[in-house]
């Protein structure tokens, strides 16, 4: 039940009661609501029973495996949210004065550094909010470097067709044209074909290495080489760090720029877009673009950098120096790790994938690239279950629920026909694999001798399978009290 | 999953039907739309816009994925298929009909060669397994 459906007039809950001698008579009469906004009127308890029970119905990763591909749905310490909450951090007020905030300016300094070593980059700057973001401060200083230079010709971003969506999305926000560069039989980028599409318009690549189809590309020297020789640059989109991390670094691959997923990578809990933070790191050559603030080293003391500091910045990403709690939270949990620890995770997340990969295989199910070792990921494809059985791998990803294990990423990437994304992570005992694999053999059992009842999973969740296609073709998640007419659907598409 | 003799193929897979007129009427296959699931949104070229052959030139969305259609030859765009707006089912219901995406003046005929004919279309899916 929605929280506006408990709602009775002149109900209040004392924590959260608006403070209703507020004066706002210097607001705009423009910019003020007319009638008063739409807002429930319940009890404190019911207010604290609405959103417990909403969190218990949650399916995350303190509760269920979770194996979403492509996502890092690892374990996050509590030491890491217990020192980010500690009262000097949670209190202290962002428009504090440098002289009151040498402590987490040092934390933010330390984190930079770290960063810095982990990925082989010049130089890192710690504001962008969200990977995204982070995509899209790395594509605007390669425009920055290019138009700086004179080379306005450079307009071309390459983008594998396995990429991440955000990757062509943040290529045309930055002004760019998006050129798909194909990818070969056995995972890696087609370099033939990658050949053909670099030129003088080339500004640069965007890759993901381990690529989005579970396996390192082979081949990335050359596609350095390549893009290098025709004048572009290389932009590393950090999502599949966990597998590298301590073993491999971009800046070592040749890459020029590249963006981390803290909240994945260095441990914030998330799911369903945040909270985040997407540091980006850069070669020499891109350093004057970094977005600000920076924190520099003085002496015994630490400073912001600014737009006076920095003038070729390409600004900033957000108000104030970035995400503080989740670049707290990475700092944290780089300590505790140290490089040795870095070194574990990659080394536990790629042999919980391999293993996880190598025991469906031996349970029957085909590897979308049976001759290549996982990363820290991997893809199978339930396209003969589909063909035989009927039973699809929505349809597969829906019953996992039921077995108490959150779905793997489906349909992504899009060129492996019906396939599972799976990310095991390195915090996951070998019990939970196996687990897995048990439910997976059970589920296509049930899909040989009653497939319907794996196309009307889920069953045991608080709702049962959702109708995905008319939530997208009539989105309307506005709520009307019932008196009034509810809103028109929407036009198309979300 | 059907295709019609008479159309022409890429593989990308769109469908080009020439209407011997100098215009062409394009589309996604049957396989394309079974790939890509229950449509929910198609983004339709402008009327009049010059495409050259293989640029992205249109949009389709469904509850998987977003997918650029790329024109199979070049020319101008000469109609869209605008009743796709409220209904973008009508390509999981009839991919080669009602269907249709665009039409296009050619501005090179000779072009229609590169495609391919139903045959090797269908090779062309047998490869893909």
């Amino acid at each position: 039940m929605l929280i506006h459906e408990q709602s009775r007039p002149g109900r209040r809950a004392t924590a959260q009661a608006p403070l209703t001698t507020a004066d706002s008579s210097d607001l705009p009469t423009a910019l003020r609501r007319k009638q008063r906004a739409a807002l429930p009127e319940v009890s404190e308890l019911q207010a604290v029973r609405h959103y417990t029970r909403l969190s218990q119905q949650n399916f995350s990763i303190d509760t269920n495996f979770y194996p979403l591909g492509s996502c890092t749905m690892k374990y996050n310490p509590r030491a890491c949210n217990s020192l980010a909450s500690l009262p000097g951090f949670l209190a202290r007020h962002p428009a504090a004065p440098e002289s009151h905030s040498q402590g987490i300016m040092a934390c933010l300094y330390e984190l930079q550094d770290m960063l810095k070593i982990v990925t082989g980059m010049h130089a890192v700057s710690l504001a962008p909010a969200a990977g995204a973001q982070g995509e899209l401060a790395g594509v605007m200083m390669i425009r920055a470097y290019h138009d700086a230079r004179g080379d306005h010709e450079r307009r071309e971003i390459l983008v594998p067709d396995a990429a991440h969506g955000t990757n062509p999305a943040s290529a045309i926000m930055a002004g760019f044209k998006v050129r798909e560069a194909p990818t070969g039989s056995n995972g890696d980028v087609d370099i033939a074909a990658l050949r053909d599409a670099v030129g003088p318009q080339t500004a640069g690549i965007m890759l993901t290495n381990p690529s989005t189809v579970g396996v390192f590309d082979r081949n990335i020297q050359a596609i350095a080489e390549t893009v290098h020789e025709a004048g572009g640059l290389l932009y590393y989109d950090g999502a599949n760090l966990n597998a590298i991390l301590g073993k491999v670094r971009p800046g070592d691959m040749g890459f020029d720029v590249i963006h981390m997923n803290l909240h994945k990578t260095f441990s914030t809990p998330h799911g369903g877009g945040g909270p985040g933070a997407g540091p980006v790191g850069v070669s020499k050559r891109l350093e004057p673009y970094l977005p600000i603030p920076l924190v520099e080293q003085d002496g015994d003391s630490y400073r912001w950098l600014d737009e006076d500091d920095r003038p070729e910045t390409i600004g900033r990403m957000t108000a104030f120096g970035g995400n503080m709690g989740i670049l707290l939270r990475a700092y944290i949990y780089a300590r505790m790790l140290g490089a040795e620890g870095m070194r574990r995770v990659s080394e536990f997340a790629t042999l919980n994938a391999n293993y996880l990969l190598k025991r469906l295989q031996e349970a029957g199910f085909q590897a979308a690239y049976p001759e290549r070792r996982a990363s820290h990921e991997f893809i199978i494809t339930l396209k003969q279950e589909a063909k035989t059985y009927g039973v699809n791998a929505m349809d597969f990803a829906k019953r996992l629920l039921d077995f108490g294990y959150h779905a793997p990423t489906t349909y992504f990437p899009l060129l492996v026909p019906e396939c599972l994304l799976i990310e095991p992570t390195e915090t996951e005992p070998k019990e939970a694999l196996d687990g897995f694999v048990e439910a997976m053999t059970q589920i296509r059992k049930e899909a040989e001798e009653t497939p319907e009842k794996v196309k009307g999973a889920p069953y045991t969740l608080p709702l049962r399978r959702l109708d995905d296609v008319r939530a997208a073709r009539q989105l309307d998640v506005a709520w009307k009290p019932a008196s009034q007419p509810a809103s028109q659907p929407t036009s198309q598409g979300a | 999953m059907t295709i019609p003799t008479e159309l022409k193929y890429t593989e990308s897979h769109e469908w080009v039907k020439d209407n011997g007129d100098g215009t062409v009427t394009v589309g996604i296959t049957d396989h394309a739309q079974d790939a890509l699931g229950d449509l929910v949104f198609v983004e339709l070229p402008e009327v009049g816009k010059q495409l050259a052959a293989k640029d992205a030139c249109a949009v389709v969305e469904s509850v998987k994925a977003a997918s650029d259609i790329y024109s199979p030859v070049g020319g101008e765009v000469t109609a869209a298929n605008e009743a796709l707006d409220g209904a973008p089912e009508t390509i999981n219901e009839d991919a080669y009909g009602e269907g249709w995406i665009y039409q296009l003046k050619l501005s090179d005929p000779s072009e229609l060669d590169n495609l391919l004919d139903a045959g090797a279309y269908e090779q062309v899916l047998a490869d893909e397994g």
